[in-house]
C-alpha cells in the first residue's frame, strides 16, 4: 500500500534505536513509596478528591472525579495509606493539588474489580459509561476524555476512526513496543470502538520507519474486514491530529474545529488498550507505558509503570542516569514538543509518554541569531503559516497582528525552530504570545456573554416594570 | 539536584546554520570565480581578494564603532563581497571595490539592522551606487587576456553591441562559456553559473521558483517582442548578467520574498524589468537594476501573497464574521 502523509514538515533525527529493540518491562513501585496522584491529568474539569488523609484505598478505587462531563475519574494504582493532600509540581509546570498514597507494597485490589465484559453484549451507552468510568482519556498526550470524543454531537457523522500509531516524536518508542508485543489488544480496542461507530471504517496509520510494527499490525487485522493498517510517510508531525487526518482522508479539519467536525475519531495506541483493558479486563486507568531514553540514562527502554510514581522513582528503579555523562535536561515527553522539567520530583500522569535524559551534547542550544527570511520555516510549517513573521509580531508585541496572521492555529510542533538555521526560538515565541492572545480572546467571549446576559435582564426586568 | 536546564520547545535543531548555507553559495561562486581569473588574470584576482577583505573589514568595523556583537564568521560579508567583484570590469581600479564594499555594508546593510534586514541586495546596491559614481571605471571593458601578460584591449560586451543593433561577433558558445567577450569579472562563463545554480538547488539553499521564473520570462518576453531584426532569445540568456543575477543575486533571502506564489511574482517582475530595459532602456544590461527596483517591491508582495492555511475557513464565512 502506498504511503501517505500530508503537506510540509521536517524530519528529525529518530533516535529510537536507543530504546526501540527493548521489550516493554513491569516497573513496580516501591514498598513504602509515596505515589501522587494530581486532580488534573485530563482535559476538562479538574476532580475533587473522593478520600480523605488516613483513609485506606486500595488497587483500582475510585479517588478522586468530577460531576462534570468533560472531565475523568482518577483511581488509585496501589494499595496503601492516603498519607496527604496537597500540591504537587505535574510534567507540564504546573503545581496541582494531588493525592498522596503510601505504597503498603501488598496491591490490594478492591472489589468489582476484574469484572470484564463481552462488548459485543452491551448498549453504546454502557460501553461509553464504562470508559468513563475506568478514566481513560487521550494518552496521545493532550488527555482528552475518551468518552467525551467517542461520543460527538448528535448530527456529526463519523465515517473514519483512526488509530494514531505514527509516533513520529523522535527518541519515544512506547507505542512501537505495544503494536510489536499486544497487537490484538490493540485490534479488539479499536472494534469496541467500532462498535459504537458501526458505519465508520477503522485505520491503523503507522509509519514506515516501524515496518516491524505495521507487519504485525496487518497480522492481527487479518479476516477483519472493516480495519486496515495504513503505511505513512516518516515525517513530522504524522502523527498531529489535523495531519494524521488529511494524510489518510484528504479532509481539512477547519480552523478551531475538532476531529469529528471531519467525520473522524483519532485516538492514541495506547488509548485504545485501555479502552479494551476497561471493557474486556474490567480494569481502569492505572497503568501507562513510558518510554525512558536519552544517553543521560544507563539503561533506556519502554516501561509499564504505576500512573503516580515520581519520575525519580522511576528512574531509581530502573538503574538510574548515567554517571559517566549525567543528563542535564531533563524532557516529559519527545524532544520536539515535551516540556522539560527542573526535577524529578514529579508525579507520572495519563499523559506521561516519555522522560528524555538528554546530556550536554543533546541538550546543546545554538544562539540566537538575525533572521535572514531564508522563508525555511514558512516552506516546512504544517499549518501553512509563516513562523519568520509570527515571531517578529510576538518580540514586537503586536497581538492584534499576531492573531491577523493566524498566530492561534500554531499546533505548536516546532518544525519552523526546528528548520531555522538562524536558530530562532520561533516556536518559543509564537506559543506565548498564543497563551495570551487566547487568554484575551476568551475573556473577552465571557465578557460579552456577561454582556448579553445583564442586557437580557436589565430587558426582562424593564418588561416586567413595564407591566 | 534540582539544575536541569529548562528551555522552551523543540530540544533538537537542525545542523544547518547561517554559516553553511553561506559557505554553500560561496563554493557555489567558486567555479564562476575561478573562470573569472582564468579569463581575466591577475587584476581580477587582486579585485575579488580587495573586495571580499574590505567587506569582511567593514562589516568588522561598524560592528566595533556601534559596539554591537561582531558577525563576521558567519560568511554573509564574504558572500556579499565576492558578489560585488564578479560585477566589477576587470580593468576596475583598485579602490573602485573599497569603495564599493564601503557603500555595501555600511549603507545597504549594517544601517538597516544587518544580516537579513537589508531591503535591498548589498551587493548590487554598491555596484548601483560605484555605476551611478564612476561611470568611466565601471563600464570600461576589456577583452579576457588570462594570465598571457597582452595588453588588454577595450571592447564592448556583446549586449552593449546588440544595443547598436549589430549582432555581436561572439557566438553562442563563446557567451556560454565567457570566452572572447567582455563583461564583468563574474558573469561572463555562463556555464559555470549554472553549475553554481545547481549546487544551490541541489543543497536546498534556493528554491528553483525565482531564477527558473525569472530566466524565463527573459526568455519569452525575448522571443516575442525581441529587439528590432535582432530576434536571439537563447543568446541573450547567456549574454551578460542574467545568469549571476538569476541564480546569485535575485535569490537574496532579504531581499526576496518568502512566500512561494511571491517568489514567482518577484521573478516575473525581474524578468520583465529586465527585458524592457535591454531592449527599450538606456542602459544595454537591465539585470541589476531590475533586481533592485523588485527588491523595493517584496513588502508589497509579500502582503499579498501570504499563503493560504491548513484548515483555513471559507471566506464568506470570515466575510461575515466580520
Amino acid at each position: 500500500m502506498q504511503a501517505l502523509t500530508f503537506k510540509r514538515g521536517v524530519h528529525p533525527p529518530d533516535g529510537k534505536a536507543l530504546s526501540a529493540e527493548q521489550p516493554i518491562k513491569v516497573i513496580l513501585p516501591k514498598v513504602d513509596s509515596e505515589l501522587y496522584y494530581p486532580m488534573s491529568q485530563h482535559i476538562g474539569a479538574p476532580c475533587e478528591p473522593l478520600v480523605a488523609v488516613g483513609d485506606h484505598v486500595k488497587v483500582g478505587q475510585k479517588i478522586a472525579a468530577s460531576g462534570a462531563f468533560m472531565s475523568s475519574p482518577i483511581f488509585a494504582s496501589v494499595s496503601g495509606e492516603v498519607v496527604d493532600i496537597r500540591p504537587m509540581l505535574v510534567p507540564g509546570g504546573a503545581t496541582v493539588k494531588a493525592i498522596v498514597v503510601k505504597n503498603d507494597g501488598k496491591m490490594e485490589e478492591i472489589e468489582g474489580l476484574n469484572q470484564g465484559r463481552d462488548y459485543t453484549t452491551m448498549t453504546n451507552e454502557e460501553i461509553l459509561d464504562a470508559i468513563k468510568e475506568a478514566g481513560v482519556v487521550g494518552l496521545g498526550g493532550a488527555g482528552f476524555p475518551t468518552h467525551v470524543k467517542l461520543n460527538p454531537p448528535k448530527d456529526t457523522v463519523i465515517d473514519h476512526i483512526l488509530i494514531n500509531a505514527a509516533e513520529c516524536e523522535p527518541y519515544l518508542t512506547c507505542d512501537y513496543r505495544l503494536m510489536l508485543e499486544e497487537p490484538e489488544r490493540i485490534v479488539r480496542g479499536l472494534q469496541i470502538m467500532l462498535k459504537l461507530h458501526p458505519n465508520a471504517k477503522g485505520v491503523i496509520g503507522i509509519e514506515m520507519n516501524k515496518p516491524k510494527a505495521i507487519e504485525a499490525m496487518t497480522k492481527a487485522c487479518e479476516g477483519i474486514d472493516n480495519i486496515t493498517v495504513q503505511p505513512l510517510v516518516t515525517k513530522f508531525p504524522q502523527g498531529s491530529e489535523k495531519h494524521l487526518i488529511y494524510a489518510i482522508t484528504k479532509r481539512e479539519v477547519k480552523s478551531g474545529a475538532l476531529p469529528a467536525s471531519a467525520g473522524c475519531i483519532v485516538d492514541n495506541v495506547d488509548t485504545v488498550v485501555a479502552i479494551e483493558r476497561a471493557i474486556e479486563k474490567g480494569r481502569p486507568l492505572m497503568r501507562r507505558i513510558v518510554t525512558v531514553s536519552g544517553k543521560g540514562i544507563k539503561n533506556p527502554g519502554n516501561y509499564k509503570i504505576r500512573i503516580g510514581m515520581t519520575l525519580r522513582d522511576l528512574v531509581d528503579a530502573i538503574g538510574g542516569f548515567n554517571e559517566e555523562n549525567p543528563p542535564v535536561k531533563l524532557i516529559a515527553g519527545g524532544p520536539m514538543m515535551g516540556p522539560t522539567l527542573y526535577t524529578l520530583d514529579v508525579a507520572s500522569v495519563k499523559t506521561t509518554s516519555g522522560l528524555l535524559c538528554f546530556t550536554k551534547e543533546e541538550a546543546y542550544i545554538p544562539e540566537e541569531r538575525n533572521c535572514i527570511r531564508c522563508g525555511k520555516c514558512v516552506d516546512h510549517c504544517p499549518m501553512g503559516l509563516m513562523p519568520f513573521m509570527l515571531n517578529h509580531l510576538a518580540l514586537k508585541g503586536d497581538g492584534e497582528g499576531f492573531v491577523k496572521h493566524h498566530g492561534l492555529d500554531c499546533i505548536e510542533c516546532g518544525s519552523c525552530s526546528y528548520e531555522c538555521p538562524a536558530k530562532r526560538q520561533l516556536a518559543q515565541s509564537i506559543r506565548a504570545t498564543k497563551k495570551i492572545e487566547a487568554g484575551k480572546k476568551a475573556a473577552a467571549a465571557a465578557a460579552a456573554r456577561a454582556k448579553a446576559e445583564a442586557e437580557a435582564k436589565a430587558k426582562a426586568e424593564a418588561e416586567a416594570a413595564k407591566n | 539536584m534540582g539544575n536541569f536546564v529548562v528551555s522552551g520547545t523543540p530540544h533538537v535543531r537542525s545542523k544547518e546554520n547561517i554559516q553553511s548555507i553561506m559557505r554553500d553559495v560561496v563554493i557555489a561562486l567558486l567555479p564562476a570565480t575561478v573562470m573569472g581569473i582564468v579569463y581575466f588574470g591577475i587584476p581580477a584576482l587582486t579585485l575579488i581578494v580587495v573586495s571580499i577583505v574590505s567587506c569582511i573589514f567593514f562589516e568588522w568595523l561598524y560592528q566595533k564603532l556601534m559596539k554591537k556583537p561582531i558577525t563576521v564568521s558567519d560568511l554573509s560579508a564574504v558572500v556579499t563581497g565576492l558578489l560585488l567583484a564578479m560585477n566589477l570590469p576587470a580593468s576596475a581600479p583598485i579602490w573602485l571595490p573599497i569603495v564599493g564594499a564601503a557603500f555595501s555594508i555600511i549603507i545597504a546593510k549594517q544601517l538597516f539592522g544587518g544580516l537579513g534586514q537589508n531591503f535591498i541586495n548589498p551587493a548590487l546596491a554598491g555596484r548601483a551606487f560605484l555605476l551611478a559614481s564612476y561611470p568611466t571605471e565601471m563600464t570600461s571593458w576589456t577583452a579576457p587576456v588570462g594570465f598571457s601578460g597582452a595588453d588588454a584591449v577595450s571592447v564592448a560586451t556583446p549586449l552593449a553591441t546588440l544595443k547598436t543593433g549589430v549582432m555581436p561577433d561572439a557566438t553562442l558558445t563563446d557567451v556560454l562559456l565567457g570566452t572572447n567577450i567582455g563583461g564583468c569579472i563574474g558573469e561572463t562563463c555562463a556555464v559555470a553559473l549554472i553549475i553554481g545554480g545547481i549546487y544551490l538547488l541541489y543543497k536546498h539553499v534556493i528554491s528553483w521558483r525565482i531564477p527558473v521564473v525569472y530566466i524565463a520570462t527573459v526568455f519569452i518576453l525575448m522571443a516575442l517582442i525581441g529587439r528590432d531584426g535582432l530576434r536571439a532569445p537563447v543568446y541573450e540568456l547567456f549574454a551578460g548578467g542574467l545568469m549571476l543575477g538569476a541564480f546569485f543575486m535575485a535569490t537574496d533571502y532579504a531581499s526576496s520574498p518568502v512566500t512561494a506564489k511571491g517568489q514567482i511574482i518577484f521573478a516575473i517582475g525581474c524578468g520583465l524589468l529586465t527585458s524592457l530595459i535591454r531592449i527599450f532602456g538606456g542602459y544595454p544590461e537591465g539585470v541589476s537594476y531590475s533586481i533592485l527596483i523588485m527588491n523595493l517591491c517584496v513588502p508589497l508582495i509579500e502582503r499579498f501573497t501570504e499563503p493560504k492555511i491548513f484548515g483555513a475557513l471559507p471566506k464568506t464565512k470570515e466575510a461575515k464574521k466580520a
